[in-house]
């Protein structure tokens, strides 16, 4: 007798794969791109039931992520970290006291002085809370009330590469796995037809750093936990899009046959691989059809255009992105990580800052504003920051209106929205030079165990075990800021 | 997870040992009968390491109550705080350890709560009980003691084995109430074996002759004749690249181009050439020193730097040099003795005997290097790092004749190369560049061998002695570990670059060790293992897993039945544009970009240096093999790393074999795959009008076997159903059939060729068409 392990034709299969992935979220490692059950081994050698037991560890807060990436670092004194001193003392040299034997980069290492510069923005209270955003952010200025402000993230890195692969891994160097494949590890895809770890990337015209796909590397865990590249090419999603002239009955009549003929190799191997293939092809289908819908921003209204901009409907840009990080998280996607590049300011700052700034203040304002109006910020954890700071003294020439500033890992600001994070508040204290922290700090780990903790996983308990040794997104480190939380 | 038992017997002439599988979750013990030795090394170590290690263990530091117990006299000790001692000889009720693990008090317990490592289960807790009844002897690391000869094992049934591999596994395979499969069909066995020697499926003539060869022969002529081929060495170059982290270009942030692939040909040359493994690891390790090094030499040197450099501007030069040489000691230590010795790079190791001294005393081998951390950005940048070998034409004619040179610029590739003076060794305090602690000098890890001082030079060619020294316990059965992974997809150590106590333990350790010793006896003769493997019954067996077998054996430990994998990356884009007779066999030379969806350099990059786009190859530089693919660190090729290539950030020794839509829509979409399928599809369309006989053609090309009744009528269905389509709109197949670069044949009839192309489409997103079975 055959062994009959999938029926053929659209809709039994369809049936029969939904049925499959009916275990609910937290029940089971569904993974970014994994069919429960029929997925096994692969490369890490941790016994994952050892480890999957109880997730997730206690109630989530927020189910998922939308990391608004600002790549380069942008300059928190000249957005966020209002320092009227630096006004006072502009030109003059940063005190050695202050500095403090910080490490420089081989930038400013060999400059001479270290003249202090101010910031050429104007400032202002906004909300409840009377914190200060520049003009440059006009639209998040009027969120104010929604936003929690972190000014007090610090980092170990003072180079880009290992600065952003420590935000995005836990580690500085390393084929760590980034943080959404923690999540689609720890907990899991909502969706069955989209990958549970999208990335979205987006360019401004300010001094620019790459990106890389390590940022959304599975590392050691499977690969069905590595991020998906979204592109605003033909192709949403890599090799999307069938060839010229295969319509879909073409494409279903194909695959109905392919999936016989794999049915033929099962009957003479019994191989569970064998099955696992046909499913694949089948969420390969069917996010054929789920990938260019969400994608599609003709039928969105008009009333949302407006609020994101007329670039939301531009794809590639960091407003197209936004509308579709909320799209995406409508449909249940984990963990949408946005990086938009152009913040290295070392000198023209003001000028770059400009730019950057038009780039994604209303839009990154309408996400948030969008997310609350359907009843979804409660649910899900807006993050917008860069991967360090920028110093307060300048970088090249200091002139009246212009200066640059090299990058700052001691202090920097970053901020969160929705998730079970207080709404309306401004955590930790910088210095009156804006260089040093005075109160509560936040570690990059401390940020990683925190947001874990809202998706309800304890950052201590969420391991794997690869080459003998037990890994987590927080290495050994990692305190909850229990201060922002809701 | 299925509760599992088995057998693993005479190991280093221990008297036969019960061992529970490391599967066994909350189960008791069922032990056939209650009397069997409990051994330290197998069952114990896995416990107390995993458990007790992290806060009992080797690192100094994180002691905790003073109590190690990865150390007999640490356990047997009287306690530094509390009563009586951890471990009682023949006592466990009055060993501190026993009554912890057993305790149901959170405050008193072990592992504690707050660890996080979960209690010990009953069995494992019968375990210990009965080690502790036994004695409580401790036992040097299986891994750590040199490998000796095993006697060859008789086993029942004398008809089955073929050479020696096979009596080891028979044994085993008896032991565990298994037997094994008949011998694969010779058209499945044919397409495995090819695969595994060459990564490519056979050819049509070569399934032609060894279907009709009907002598005893017959096998072992093709397995020498794929042997001799070049692309041997190619196929098993690939896993050495992967340990090696090659890539074409520098990674971070700007990640402009490299010339490291002078390197690549050296070894595929060394494969093809069947270098002796000693002589392999001699001259990678150390082939600048020795005397009167030639450039072949030196170049084989290329080994150690092929991980990143930054050009980022403005870094500390000292913390990128301290980071390029944790580097090489990684893939020193993981690629070639199975360590993770990265651990003790901050502390003293937690579960092995190595501690950060030792650490940073392997590191200074590699910390003489005439290397600077920083050579400037990319506005700077020159395709080799210092030190560097040049290449010129007249060296590619003669000594480095294997250089597939592309034009005749001088070559330059960045290689190995000592400074005059010593650079002195500091131990890091917490790893860091700029936290120098006591002075230290080289030597490699003692709790492994005895580095001698009064024999070896403290450098990299007394390393080169020590790795490849027939005492080292670790580096033979770490290769042929490796190589039997690459044939069977699992090594007999599962955790392949983890030969430490926290690692897997040897599914069949006398198997392990008589290849191992086999292997150093016979020269490091990497063809004769290799033969030895795909000759051996064990190897033969075919594929098919009954229900039986998949519940009894589902990892197919025992080996009971044939591998049966999904081929790598790279060998998916090699059969595909083999069987389509599209494939450029030439060897060697600079890497190509062939197609890739657009945009992808673009959107990362940071818009300096030459690779911030992607400028495709044309013409024949398309259809290379995929080991030839560009590999840019930071936007590394898309289709291979969807099928799980390695991105070559680091050292790795073994990838993951993922199942995932993302691979679906590569075989269905990729404009490399269609071209294939249309190129051959145009080819055999000219060649016959016979539906019957260009499906069959099409099926044994791709497949690699003759079709069934029922696939032929499926498929012929299939095409006559598309015939019929096209037919109806004859501009639509001129229209699928305008893909790829390569030119169209004009005599074609389209419809017809258009409808054998969707075919052969469906026939390479066959499972079994990129599955070795």
């Amino acid at each position: 007798m055959e062994k009959q392990v999938f029926d053929f034709g659209v809709n039994t299969t369809r049936r029969h794969f939904l049925s499959k992935l009916s275990l609910g979220v937290g029940s089971a490692a569904l993974g970014s791109l994994l069919i429960p059950d029929l997925f096994k081994g692969g490369g890490g050698e941790g016994d994952v039931n050892e480890f999957m037991a109880g997730l997730p560890h206690f109630a989530p807060k927020a189910k998922r992520v939308i990391y608004l990436f600002q790549n380069g670092a942008p300059s928190q004194l000249d957005l966020f970290d209002y320092k009227p001193m630096l006004n006072k003392m502009h030109g003059q040299d940063l005190p050695e006291s202050i500095r403090g034997g910080q490490r420089l980069t081989g930038m400013t290492a060999n400059q001479a002085k270290f003249p202090l510069a101010g910031s050429i923005f104007n400032f202002k209270q906004n909300g409840k809370a009377g914190a200060w955003m520049s003009d440059l952010l006009p639209h998040m200025a009027n969120i104010v009330d929604d936003l929690c402000i972190i000014k007090t993230l610090n980092t170990e890195a003072i180079n880009h590469d290992p600065a952003l692969t420590f935000f995005q891994t836990g580690a500085q160097v390393g084929n760590r796995p980034s943080f959404g494949s923690w999540l689609s590890y720890g907990l899991g895809s909502e969706n069955q037809n989209l990958p549970g770890f999208c990335v979205l990337l987006s360019r401004g015209k300010g001094n620019g750093q790459g990106v890389y796909s390590k940022l959304w590397t599975n590392g050691f865990l499977d690969s069905v936990h590595q991020g998906v590249q979204f592109s605003s090419g033909e192709n949403p999603v890599l090799y999307l899009n069938d060839p010229d002239g295969m319509d879909r009955t073409r494409r279903r009549k194909m695959l109905d046959n392919l999936a016989e003929l794999n049915q033929g190799t099962y009957n003479e191997f019994g191989d569970p691989e064998i099955t696992a293939k046909v499913q694949q092809y089948e969420m390969a289908f069917r996010m054929q059809t789920a990938v260019p819908e969400i994608t599609d921003m003709s039928k969105e209204p008009e009333s949302i255009v407006k609020m994101y901009g007329p670039e939301c409907l531009v794809p590639g840009t960091y407003a197209a992105n936004c509308l579709l990080a909320r799209k995406l998280s409508e449909q249940g996607v984990r963990f949408i990580q946005l990086y938009h590049q152009g913040w290295d300011s070392h000198g023209g700052l003001p000028n770059e800052i400009k730019g950057q700034c038009l780039d994604v203040d209303q839009s990154s304002a309408a996400l948030i504003t969008d997310l609350k109006q359907r009843g979804l910020l409660d649910e899900t954890l807006v993050i917008w920051g860069g991967e360090f700071g920028r110093t307060n003294y300048c970088q090249g020439t200091l002139t009246k209106d212009n200066y640059g500033r090299d990058h700052h890992p001691r202090a920097f600001t970053v901020l969160m929205a929705g998730g079970g994070i207080k709404p309306g508040i401004v955590y930790g204290e910088t210095d009156e030079f804006g260089y040093n922290i005075v109160k509560d700090p936040v570690h990059v780990h401390d940020f990683h165990a925190t947001i874990l903790n809202q998706l309800g996983l304890d950052h201590e308990k969420l391991v794997y075990k690869h080459q003998g040794r037990r890994y987590r997104l927080t290495d050994v480190a990692g305190k909850l800021v229990k201060g922002i939380i809701a | 997870m299925k509760k599992q038992i088995f057998f693993l017997v005479t190991f280093l002439g221990i008297t036969a040992t019960l061992v529970v599988s490391c599967f066994q979750k909350n189960g008791t013990l069922q032990s056939k009968s209650g009397n069997e030795t409990v051994s330290y090394n197998f069952d114990i170590r896995p416990i107390l390491s995993d458990k007790c290690y992290a806060c009992h263990g080797p690192d100094a530091k994180k002691r905790e109550a003073g109590l190690r117990l990865d150390i007999a006299d640490g356990a047997y000790a009287k306690l530094k705080e509390g009563k009586g001692v951890a471990i009682f000889p023949g006592k466990p009720e009055q060993s501190e350890v026993y009554k912890r693990i057993t305790s149901v008090d959170p405050s008193y317990q072990m592992p504690t709560p707050e660890s996080h490592l979960g209690l010990l289960n009953e069995s494992e807790i019968g375990l210990v009980r009965k080690w502790i009844e036994q004695g409580a002897k401790y036992e040097k690391h299986w891994a750590f003691t040199a490998p000796v000869l095993p006697a060859v094992p008789e086993v029942s049934n004398t008809e089955w084995p073929k050479n020696e591999i096979d009596h080891f596994v028979l044994q085993k395979m008896e032991g565990a109430g298994l037997s094994p499969n008949e011998e694969a069909g010779k058209s499945h066995l044919l397409k495995r074996v090819a695969l595994d020697l060459t990564g490519l499926p056979p050819t049509l003539e070569m399934q032609k002759k060894f279907e009709t060869d009907g002598s005893e022969k017959a096998y072992g002529k093709v397995v020498d004749e794929l042997l001799g081929q070049k692309t041997y060495g190619e196929k098993m170059a690939v896993y050495w690249l992967d340990v090696a982290r090659y890539a074409d270009s520098y990674g971070y942030q700007d990640d402009e181009v490299r010339t490291q692939w002078p390197w690549r040909d050296w070894l595929i040359n060394a494969f093809n050439k069947n270098m002796p493994y000693d002589k392999f690891l001699t001259l990678q390790i150390a082939g600048d020193m020795l005397k009167n090094a030639n450039k072949e030499q030196i170049l084989a040197t290329a080994f150690f730097r092929n991980h990143k450099y930054t050009e980022e501007g403005g870094v500390i030069p000292e913390e990128y040099r301290v980071e390029y040489n944790i580097d090489k000691t990684k893939t020193f230590s993981t690629g070639v003795l199975g360590l993770t010795v990265e651990c003790a790079q901050c502390h003293d190791h937690k579960y092995d005997p190595i501690s950060q001294e030792d650490y940073y005393r392997l590191f200074a081998f590699f910390n003489n290097s005439k290397e600077v951390g920083y050579e400037g950005t990319v506005f700077d940048s020159k395709p080799a790092k210092k030190p560097t070998l040049t290449i010129s034409d007249e060296d590619a004619r003669t000594l480095l004749s294997f250089i597939n040179r592309p034009d005749t610029s001088r070559l330059m590739v960045s290689v190995l190369g000592e400074r005059d003076t010593l650079r002195p060794t500091y131990i890091l305090n917490r790893g860091v560049y700029d936290a120098p602690g006591k002075v230290v000098t080289a030597s490699a890890l003692p709790s492994v061998m005895k580095f001698d001082t009064a024999k070896l030079p403290q450098n990299r060619l007394g390393l080169a002695k020590w790795t490849t020294s027939k005492s080292n316990p670790l580096t033979a059965r770490v290769f042929v570990n490796q190589v039997w992974q690459e044939f069977f997809g699992r090594g007999i150590v599962k955790s392949t670059g983890d030969f430490g106590m926290q690692g897997e333990l040897p599914s069949n350790p006398a198997l392990l060790d008589w290849l191992a010793v086999d292997f150093m006896n016979h020269d490091w003769d990497i063809k004769r293992l290799v033969k030895q493997i795909v000759t051996s019954a064990t190897y033969r067996q075919s594929a098919k897993i009954s229900d039986e077998k998949r519940k009894a054996d589902p990892d197919n430990i025992f080996l009971s039945h044939g591998p049966r994998y999904r081929i790598p990356a790279e060998m998916i884009r090699d059969m595909v544009l083999s069987t389509s007779g599209l494939l450029n066999l030439k060897t060697g030379g600079p890497s190509v970009k062939p197609y890739q969806p657009k945009g992808l350099w673009e959107a990362a990059t940071s818009g300096r240096g030459s690779l911030k786009s992607y400028q495709q190859d044309k013409g024949e530089a398309l259809y290379r093999r995929g080991m030839y693919t560009f590999i840019k660190l930071t936007v590394p090729p898309p289709s291979m790393i969807i099928f799980d290539a390695s991105n070559r950030d680091h050292c790795e020794i073994k990838r993951s074999k993922t199942n995932t839509p993302l691979q679906a829509l590569v075989m269905l979409n990729d404009p490399t795959v269609l071209e294939a399928s249309r190129v051959l599809a145009e080819r055999i369309s000219l060649k016959s009008t016979n539906t019957e006989s260009k499906i069959k053609e099409s099926f044994q090309r791709i497949v690699c076997r003759a079709p069934t009744e029922k696939e032929l009528k499926l498929l012929t269905d299939y095409y006559n159903s598309e015939i019929s389509m096209f037919a109806k709109d004859k501009k639509q197949a001129s229209k699928v059939l305008s893909i790829g670069e390569y030119p169209r044949e004009a005599k074609v009839n389209e419809v017809q060729a258009a409808a054998l192309m969707r075919l052969i489409n469906t026939l390479y997103n066959m499972e079994e068409t990129i599955t070795k079975s």
